[in-house]
């Protein structure tokens, strides 16, 4: 990999730029510690925050197509840290490669120009899996997270539908296990790690919601975790907000996969409170 | 004067040796006053085993042999041949049974398996020690197959048998071949090609120079046995003016009677019988079909709201047939797309409990009929069907919304069950083939033997045995024609000889054996004062043996002698 | 070579669909050729326990057949053997390539004692007992196997391994002592009465003319691994419709006690999922495999037989129970053995706790279920041979995209194939049970009988000098 390959559109989103800045700081510094450069997209709008299931109107489409375009601007592969964000983008630029029609439409509408259909979407995870590779970011690891039994929580829009996210098996995903493995940590597998957590569920139907997100963290904590990872701001609100009522011995922490990393590199400032004890011992 | 029985026990590898002491069997046996040579072995059945018989045989001039080995429905033929092959009449060749009656069902007790062993070894010892040298039967063939029924799947059977060389006769009961195909307006997956095959067919058969065939024909009574059938047919309509009964002389019968539709008038609560716009498959079959028209019968309007009700009378215990018509799925699902080709703007419903479309492409064939053509199947069974203002009322369930449905129809379309054809139970009497309680015809055995019937040289073929598509109905009426052309291929019928035979001097010719055989095969002499056996027809069961109150009945080689003597050994325990 | 083309039939496949038309080749006096791959004969059904809807034993009602295929004078059986090339002969006929795979063992030699399964000291996995059991690396599939002779594994044997790493020179040939070493183990050899064992045995081939070819390739079960929301085959507890047959059969791993894979013990809740992969174009195949719904009734009531006490529960989309008796067999199954019926798709099977978790849902209360679960039985989706399309292709035998062989009318001919003389029968054409196969094997028959009678009369009356030239 050349340098200028380790560059990328950087696509932050609406949730990382306000309830999830902790997700943002902690992802820039461990992408520098790798030496990943991440160039953020210049004026860029919400991504769309769902992706548009009927089709039929185009419309939705411009909001992930403008971010699409920058990015194809740039050159370079448009990287982005929310699951949700990457979810609309990725499927926006499937969509709008395989409807040509659609993408003719749209582009009349845009002023920036046209989309063309050549940029890459990616999640960071997979950049640092594909990009990096696990041997990269062993060496790279200051502090082994020796003991910790962390559960990889995948949540869904990361990785579902398979084949259109092109991400990791839907039903037996690997790559969460792989990093915390590669940080000297040990994953727990559990039941629901690719489960939903109830989503957007938690405005309109807030039962259901912390019945699915309930579920998940004690499926977790059977299992024998000490911690769940995560690479999804709405989960992580979801598992968190499912446990607040609880006593704090009780609740089992939340952390950004960026987080860990960042424990892991010796990045304490950025690694958040749940590797705060670990911090001040 | 003493047997000479040579006696070869078999370790069948673990199977009997691990329980039964086969070696201390073989040597107990070898003191016995009747048997002139015993001996063991890991399998008798293996090549080196049935060499070991063949040289026992020769090397100690034996007359009889005993393997105790396994059930004799597995080597007896075996071992008889092998026997024969070095000069032992094969009816002097028996199996002992010590693995499925003994080893199998005493895995924990030796001692007492080797004695229940050794009762068995040496009550068939006393068998062969009484069994007669006896040959097989020959019995005379006719090489000429009676096939009743002119549908595909009798057309289909008369083809095959026809087509490798031997005649046939094919009988129908109506005017013309074809029998229900014919009123259908297609096949499932070609819809209107199907016509064309059917016709394809008929002109086959009526050019073939081996097929004969009788329409407006009857088959009235028959008589006789395998290869030697004589079938009575009467041709002309009932009642008509000619009724000339005449007998076919037959090696074969295949039966393909098929089905009739279903009563209508049996399902008031739906409209059956009472409602003219209530129909049948059967009849939609005939509004689509090339040449009909589809429009409603009470006023001849084209119908637009068409509601299909699957399971009409079919998976109903209580009402209608316990069993399914295993057809009716895909009938539905084509006469809806049939019906939405030909009114476009129209809708059909179809109201079902299970959809059953297991057959290749069907599911997809359902799939397409709700996908493409916008067919609303509904789960649930409908409850009634009234006339309103002309058009039809249908009140109903959907069980998966849990929603009471009210659906108002120009048209309803029964999805009746098929039954048998009308006269199958009579005439299974007359070709003493048994039907089960919905009045299809029994196969010999509903697993491996499904085109035989239990009557050897009788066949089945089509829907006559229970409800089948076309594809099913046409390999399994090939299938039929394979068993004619089997037994056809043989020179000359044989038959086992242990069958009934009768001690003149005991006889009172009172003819107690003739009413107690399942067979047919006992009567009176038309001259002497005795009872005589049909040996082709006799099947050896023994019920004349139980019933003949002067014991004068006895079956070659199960003699009540030989019972007796080997009754005698079973539970004996002391030293020989 | 007769002008009027061979009267040998080949069969392909000797499960009960090539056993049936087999016998009624042979039994109307034609030679029959059959193959089969497997070391012996018959097929799936081999493997059942009880059959449905009579529950007769599977072996019992089998062997009869088999015994006499295995003993007729008029068939010739190659099994451990695939069919390798294939080429249209003058007469119109097949000349086929047949390979025997090396066994290991001269089957002219070896008595079927037994002596070498039982004495050789490693243990594999079981293909036959569907991983619920293993064998040994000389093996036959079943105490009733025919021919009653044992191959030899050659990946897992000891002996070969080693012989074969000194001759490669992977390991030293020559021990401490400079003495030249032996390769270890070989008990079998050692122990075999007869010196059957051949190390240096060879895969063999054999040319055969035939006149017609019957393709009864038969049937796989979709491989767990093809459906990862239900354990993927990772969950020892979650087994398929054929493993279950192993757990319920007499002559299985359990001697038909049922047991779970995972430790052994007696589960007291186990689920059905029918359409585990059918009627599922998305994820699985697009077509119903036909069998399931019934022989899943039947294993649900077998299992209620074994485990009075014990609780079974089906998820189904349809009850499919078209066929003789079928429709009152499994209303048996749900009303005398109170087989609990749940309308509904199951969306994700995991292990929590010991216990399995079967969550999907009930279409008809509209709820969502979690069931608790001791042993799962997936009734996976009937797929062909993996070599079933490879194979038809030798012959000119189409597949179609799902890799079942399509005859030439899929409904007026159906055990026709496109290619002339070549018929098909069985799962191979797609998914059925067994009475419709052993029909339709028959029907096959019917149409090879039917062409070799035409070829014979066509030879008797054929002018003498060509009869003595074709002599």
């Amino acid at each position: 990999m050349t340098e200028a390959g380790r560059a990328y559109s950087y696509f932050p989103g609406c949730t990382l730029a306000t309830t999830a800045v902790d997700y943002d700081v902690s992802g820039r510094a461990v992408a520098a510690a790798l030496g990943l450069e991440l160039n953020e997209v210049p004026d860029w709008n919400c991504c769309g925050a769902a992706f548009p299931l009927s089709a039929d109107n185009v419309m939705s489409f411009i909001a992930p197509a403008r971010v699409l375009i920058a990015a194809e601007r740039s050159g370079h592969d448009l990287a982005t840290l929310c699951a949700v964000c990457f979810h609309v983008l990725k499927r926006s630029d499937a969509y709008l490669r395989t409807h040509s029609e659609a993408a003719e439409r749209l582009n009349a509408f845009i002023t920036e120009g046209d989309y063309t259909g050549r940029t890459r979407v990616r999640h960071l995870l997979g950049v640092v899996r594909d990009d990096v590779g696990w041997e990269a970011v062993k060496q790279r690891v200051a502090a082994p997270l020796t003991g910790l039994a962390a559960a990889p929580y995948y949540g869904c829009l990361l990785l579902r539908p398979q084949e259109e996210m092109e991400f990791d098996q839907a039903e037996r995903p690997r790559v969460l296990q792989d990093l915390l493995r590669a940080l000297g940590a040990t994953p727990v597998e559990f039941p629901r790690q690719a489960e939903c957590c109830g989503s957007t569920l938690v405005v309109s139907a807030p039962g259901a919601n912390r019945r699915l997100s309930t579920a998940v963290v004690d499926s977790a904590r059977l299992a024998g975790a000490a911690m769940i990872v995560t690479a999804c701001p709405l989960c992580k609100y979801n598992l968190d907000q499912a446990q607040a009522g609880r006593p704090s011995p009780e609740q089992l922490p939340v952390a950004y996969f960026t987080q860990v990393m960042a424990a892991a590199f010796g990045l304490l400032e950025v690694a958040g409170p749940a590797f705060a004890v670990e911090a001040s011992t | 004067m003493k047997s000479r029985i040579g006696v070869f026990v078999c370790h069948c590898g673990h199977n009997i040796a691990s329980s039964v002491d086969v070696p201390g069997l073989a040597e107990t046996l070898r003191r016995h006053p009747d048997v002139a040579f015993a001996a063991d072995y890991k399998y008798m059945c293996s090549d080196p085993g049935q060499q070991l018989i063949r040289q026992a045989i020769a090397d100690h001039r034996l007359d009889g042999v005993v393997v105790a080995a396994c059930s004799p429905a597995m080597h007896e033929t075996t071992f008889r041949r092998t026997a024969e092959g070095a000069g032992v009449n094969p009816y002097r060749c028996e199996c002992a049974n010590i693995r499925e009656q003994v080893s199998w069902v005493h895995q924990h007790d030796q001692p007492a398996a080797t004695a229940k062993a050794g009762d068995i070894v040496r009550s068939i010892v006393e068998r062969v020690r009484q069994d007669e040298c006896l040959e097989p039967l020959t019995l005379a063939l006719t090489r000429r197959c009676v096939v009743i029924g002119g549908g595909i799947a009798g057309m289909q059977a008369a083809l095959d048998v026809a087509g490798a060389g031997y005649p046939v006769v094919l009988i129908e009961r109506q005017s013309a071949l074809g029998g229900r195909m014919a009123q259908l307006s297609g096949t499932y997956l070609t819809l209107e090609g199907g016509s064309e095959r059917l016709a394809q067919m008929i002109a086959a058969i009526e050019r073939h120079a081996n097929i004969q065939v009788l329409t407006e024909a009857e088959v009235t009574a028959c008589s006789g046995y395998v290869g030697n059938f004589q079938v009575e047919v009467r041709t002309g309509r009932p009642g008509g003016a000619e009724v000339t009964p005449f007998t076919l002389d037959a090696g074969a019968i295949v039966v393909a009677t098929g089905w009739d539709p279903y009563d209508l008038s049996r399902l008031p609560e739906v409209g059956g019988g009472l409602l003219p716009d209530v129909v049948s498959t059967l009849d939609f079959e005939r509004m689509l079909a090339p040449g009909g028209r589809l429009a409603r019968p009470s006023d001849g309007v084209v119908p637009r709201q068409v509601v299909f009700i699957h399971c009409a009378g079919s998976r109903d215990p209580e009402h209608g047939v316990p069993y399914c018509s295993k057809t009716c799925c895909m009938v539905v699902a084509k006469q809806a797309m049939m019906f939405r080709q030909r009114v476009p703007e129209g809708q059909a419903y179809a109201f079902y409990i299970d959809l059953r479309t297991a057959g290749k492409g069907y599911e997809e064939y359902v799939r397409r009929s709700a996908e493409e053509h916008g067919v609303l199947y509904l789960r649930g069974k409908v409850s009634a069907v009234a006339a309103e203002n002309g058009r039809l009322r249908v009140s109903g369930a959907d069980t998966l919304s849990d929603l009471a449905v009210d659906i108002l129809a120009d048209l309803v379309v029964l999805a009746t069950p098929m039954v048998p054809a009308d006269g199958a139970v009579p005439l299974g009497q007359t070709l003493h083939i048994s039907t089960d309680a919905d009045g299809f015809f029994n196969e010999a055995h509903p697993k491996l033997r499904p085109v035989e019937t239990l009557t050897a040289g009788v066949y089945l073929a089509g829907t006559c045995q229970g409800p089948r598509d076309i594809p099913e109905t046409l390999a399994q009426a090939s299938g039929a024609a394979a068993k004619v052309m089997q037994l056809f291929s043989h020179a000359e019928m044989t038959q086992s000889p242990t069958v009934a035979a009768v001690v003149e001097d005991l006889c009172a010719a009172c003819a107690t054996c003739v009413g107690t055989c399942p067979y047919g095969a006992r009567s009176l002499h038309p001259v002497r004062a005795v009872a005589v056996v049909n040996p082709a027809l006799c099947q050896g069961c023994g019920a004349c043996v139980v019933a003949c109150p002067n014991k004068a009945c006895f079956v070659r080689n199960w003699r009540p002698t030989q019972v007796m003597a080997m009754l005698d050994q079973v539970g004996w325990s002391g030293d020989l | 070579m007769s002008a009027a083309g061979s009267t040998t039939a080949l069969v392909v496949g000797a499960g009960i669909g090539g056993i049936t038309a087999a016998l009624d080749i042979a039994n109307s006096g034609f030679p029959v050729v059959l193959v089969e791959r497997e070391p012996s004969i018959g097929g799936h059904m081999a493997q059942l326990s009880e059959t449905f809807p009579t529950l007769d034993c599977s072996q019992c009602i089998m062997t009869p057949r088999t015994v006499e295929v295995g003993h007729h004078d008029l068939v010739r059986l190659h099994t451990y053997s695939e069919i390798e090339s294939v080429r249209r002969s003058d007469s119109g006929g097949f000349v086929v390539g047949i390979r025997r795979r090396a066994a290991y063992v001269d089957w002219d030699k070896c008595t079927g004692c037994g002596v070498c399964q039982e004495k050789c000291p490693f243990k594999v996995e079981s293909a036959f007992e569907r991983g619920i059991g293993p064998r040994k690396v000389i093996y036959t599939l079943s105490p009733q196997a025919v021919p009653n002779k044992p191959v030899l594994d050659a990946e897992h044997c000891r002996y070969l391994q080693s012989k074969w790493d000194m001759q490669a020179g992977r390991i030293p040939s020559v021990d401490k002592q400079g003495q030249p070493a032996s390769p270890k183990c070989g008990a079998c050899a050692k122990l075999c009465p007869t010196g059957a064992l051949n190390w240096d045995q060879q895969d063999t081939l054999v040319e055969e003319e035939v006149g017609a070819v019957i393709l009864a390739t038969g049937y796989d079960l979709l491989p767990a691994s093809r459906l990862p929301e239900y354990g993927g085959g990772e969950l020892k507890d979650v087994v398929d419709g054929l493993a279950f047959e192993r757990l319920l059969a007499a002559s299985g791993p359990t001697a038909g006690k049922v047991l779970r894979p995972s430790d052994g013990a007696v589960p007291k809740h186990v689920v059905f999922v029918q359409c585990s992969g059918s009627r599922d174009p998305e994820r699985g195949v697009p077509y119903c495999s036909k069998i399931c719904c019934l022989y899943v009734a039947k294993q649900a009531m077998l299992y209620k037989h074994r485990v009075p006490d014990g609780e079974a529960s089906v998820f189904y989309i349809d009850v499919r129970a078209g066929g003789k008796g079928y429709e009152e067999f499994v209303t048996r199954a749900q009303e005398e053995h109170h087989v609990r019926y749940l309308r509904g798709k199951v969306s994700r099977i995991y292990s929590q706790d010991g216990r399995l978790i079967v969550k999907g849902v009930d279409t008809l209360s509209h709820r969502a279920v979690e069931v608790q679960a001791d042993l799962v039985v997936l009734a996976t989706a009937i797929v062909p041979r993996v070599s079933t399309p490879a194979v038809a292709g030798l012959f000119g035998v189409a597949a179609d995209g799902n890799g079942f062989l399509v005859s030439g009318d899929e409904e007026m001919a159906p055990v026709e194939s496109g290619a002339e003389g070549v018929f098909l029968a069985g799962a191979a054409l797609g998914p059925k049970d067994i009475p419709e196969t052993v029909a339709q094997a028959s029907g096959a028959a019917a149409k090879v009988l039917s062409l070799f009678l035409r070829r014979r009369m066509l030879e008797t009356t054929a002018p003498a000098g060509e009869g003595m030239r074709a002599a």
